[in-house]
């Protein structure tokens, strides 16, 4: 009776082991799921100020789609990350346009060092409800970009913003971070 | 260990005897005293380096250390307070009073106990080891980065980071293990007629704080394999330029982060009842209320972790909620005040040691829980965020509620577990040296918080002098009257007045049947509940 006691037969807790071993592993997977959740999310909701990854096309936004009524006043800036010795700027700080307008601004990017350096722009819109509104096609920040030692080159972003953003934005703002490239191709 | 309790012990065949007798035990009051031993260790370790940090921080300007060595030991002071002091101490804890306080002879994992228990010391080598290997010129010493691990800081670090993810992990398994044992003894192994809503509450608190650990640490080894393969694998979870996210490592750290500070608590608010009910004489008020809380406590604490970066641009949708759902959680906590104050009412109380230190729990964690709502709240959060303010208030939060918390059930089970009564008079010495000491530290810390002063930060602006000089004298005092602490535990393991098996009169519950110390193997034959 005692040495029952003292010994129960290892089966009787084994289901119940098996079962909370599933769930802590289940958690360790779902961690690793919330990596593209979260980007989902982001880009959906636009939280972050992340913009939507995929270019659009020219035929995507007629002409006809342009809201001559409304203006949005748009900044650019840009920001470098440590280890880029670079220098940028946006050719134009801020410009007003109508919603589904198609406009092309430039960023003035050079290389200080005497190396060959190799970039990666990361955007941000503020406000983030905007974010999603902001649609590219065709940016620098869709690929790495080498540059020369000393050399500079004017960067193009062509963009257009929705035409049914919310009537509450009326300024926003396009952050760039340049960042030394993790994996240079 | 007497002759008596050897002569039970015929089963084991052999008996090893001592250092092998701890290594190799799978008794479950040896592993508990080892928990709990562990515990008080790691917590003077912890405290040593904290003073190092106030002692910096008496004066303006950098007299003591490098900033580079001030951050090492803010971050790796958490680290060992929460996973080394505080979480060993409630497992220590559960290892002793749940198999008694369910009528159960041991844990159902036995050998699983024990490994998780030797998992301890390796992991909190890990983690100091740094600092000594910095001493002989490997790598920059310890992690510096916080506890809280946030890239791209920690993705830059140096190699006491590898060495504080390596720990992170080993401990986190340990805590599982000791969580699916604790989980399974609960289900498996309660007495006949004990139904789950007989249960007493500090295995309540347990059961859920074990299913928290299962579900939230994972995540968070998640996190910091992903932050390891940053470093060194040439992944891009947490870099941007590489298509991640830093911001993400916020949500996978606090997923776990804000149940930890359930996790620490649970067990406490489990044990508060049974110390509340002994000195008054009373039967605990509002049993299942409570039990419904501790659940509606760990539901909303899953949900709720993004209050702790409600500055990092969050749309204003999901400030909102998580202002709501964090704020909702005060009414299950109400309802847990409302019962401990409740379970006191016009009961006849007297104030021993373990009473003291409930009460003060009761108001000092209160402050907490009043001064949480206030970082809660977005608009407020903005000015409060990183500042002292958040300082002083997880201190009355984890301090008064954690550490204050174990040391009343310390005095309460000490004369159970050992059989002998500690020293009323050097334990209620303790009690105030403390809880005055405690408020000189962390008040002072409000009015910083409130002025502008940034938590980790080496340095401060003049106007702040005075505070800070007030709150290291505090803390000096807090730190040596643990001293008192750990002489009268150590007098009470060595000897003194014979204690009752029920130990004070107004104790209820099957742990208070078995004789005191219980014997090495107790609950053989089952006890049963009677359903009336």
């Amino acid at each position: 009776m005692r040495e029952a006691a003292l010994n129960p037969p290892p089966r009787r807790h084994g289901r119940l082991v098996v079962r909370l071993l599933l769930i802590a592993a289940a958690f360790f997977a779902f961690g690793f799921a919330l990596v593209p959740l979260y980007d989902t999310l982001c880009r959906a909701v636009g939280f972050n100020g992340k913009t939507l990854k995929d270019a659009i096309e020219t035929k995507d936004i007629p002409p006809s789609a342009v809201n001559y009524a409304r203006s949005l006043g748009v900044q650019f800036t840009a920001t470098l990350m440590p280890g880029l010795p670079w220098e940028i700027r946006p050719l134009e700080p801020s410009i007003e346009l109508h919603p589904g307008e198609l406009r092309t601004t430039r960023f003035l990017v050079r290389n200080l060092s005497d190396k060959t350096i190799v970039g990666q722009a990361v955007p941000s819109v503020s406000p983030t409800v905007a974010a999603r509104h902001f649609r590219k096609l065709d940016c620098f920040c869709f690929k790495q970009q080498t540059l020369a030692p000393g050399e500079s080159r004017e960067m193009a972003l062509t963009f257009v913003i929705d035409g049914d953003i919310g009537e509450e934005v009326s300024e926003l703002t396009l952050a760039y971070a340049f960042f030394p490239a993790p994996n240079p191709n | 260990m007497n002759t008596a309790s050897h002569a039970l012990d015929h089963h084991d065949g052999h008996h090893p005897t001592g250092l092998l007798r701890w290594l190799t035990t799978t008794n479950h009051k040896d592993i508990g005293t080892m928990y709990l031993t562990f515990s008080l260790l790691m917590f003077f370790v912890g405290g040593a380096m904290i003073l190092g940090v106030r002692a910096e921080l008496f004066q303006p300007g950098l007299q003591l250390m490098k900033p580079e060595f001030f951050n090492q030991l803010i971050g790796v002071h958490a680290l060992v307070m929460i996973f080394a002091a505080l979480m060993p101490a409630a497992t220590g804890f559960a290892n002793w009073m749940i198999p008694l306080m369910i009528g159960a002879p041991d844990m159902a994992l036995p050998r699983l106990n024990n490994w998780g228990f030797w998992l301890l010391p390796p992991a909190a080598l890990l983690l100091t080891m740094p600092f000594f290997l910095a001493l002989f010129g490997i790598g920059d010493g310890a992690v510096a980065t916080g506890w809280t691990l946030y890239a791209p800081l920690s993705v830059q670090g140096g190699i006491g980071v590898d060495f504080a993810i390596f720990s992170i992990h080993i401990l986190g398994i340990s805590s599982i293990m000791g969580s699916i044992n604790i989980i399974a003894t609960i289900l498996n192994m309660r007495a006949p007629g004990m139904t789950l809503m007989k249960m007493p509450l500090f295995c309540w608190g347990w059961l859920v704080t074990a299913v928290l650990l299962i579900i939230t640490l994972p995540v968070l080894a998640g996190g910091v394999t992903m932050l390891l393969t940053d470093r060194h694998f040439g992944t891009h979870f947490f870099n941007a330029a590489g298509g991640g996210d830093p911001i993400l490592f916020q949500h996978l750290f606090w997923f776990f982060g804000h149940p930890e500070v359930y996790i620490l608590l649970l067990p406490v608010w489990g044990l508060m009842p049974h110390v509340l009910s002994t000195f008054t004489r009373k039967p605990v008020y509002g049993h299942d209320a409570q039990v419904y809380s501790f659940i509606a406590i760990g539901v909303l604490g899953l949900i709720v972790w993004a209050h702790h970066f409600l500055t990092s641009g969050l749309p204003i949708p999901a400030l909102l909620y998580f202002m709501y759902s964090t704020m909702s959680i005060s009414l299950p906590l109400a309802v847990l005040f409302f019962c401990w104050i409740a379970t006191m009412w016009r009961g006849a109380m007297s104030f021993e040691t373990p009473m003291l230190f409930a009460l003060g729990f009761i108001v000092l964690f209160g402050i907490a829980g009043l001064t949480g709502l206030v970082l809660a709240d977005v608009a407020a959060d903005a000015q409060y965020h990183h500042s002292y303010f958040v300082v002083a208030h997880f201190h009355y939060a984890l301090f008064a509620g954690g550490i204050m918390g174990v040391m009343t059930g310390v005095y309460y089970w000490l004369p159970k577990w050992t059989g002998h009564m500690y020293s009323e008079k050097l334990g209620k010495l303790h009690f105030w040296l403390t809880v005055i000491s405690f408020n000189f530290t962390f008040m002072p810390q409000f009015f910083l918080g409130l002025a502008g002063m940034p938590r980790r930060i080496p340095d401060y602006a003049l106007q702040f002098a005075e505070f800070n000089a007030i709150s290291t004298v505090g803390a000096f005092a807090l730190g040596l009257s643990q001293l008192i602490f750990a002489y009268n535990v150590w007098r009470c393991v060595k000897g003194g007045d014979k204690a009752t098996d029920r130990v004070w009169e107004g104790t209820a519950g099957l742990e208070w049947e078995l004789s005191s110390p219980p014997p090495h193997h107790s609950w053989e034959t089952q006890p049963v509940i009677k359903t009336s």
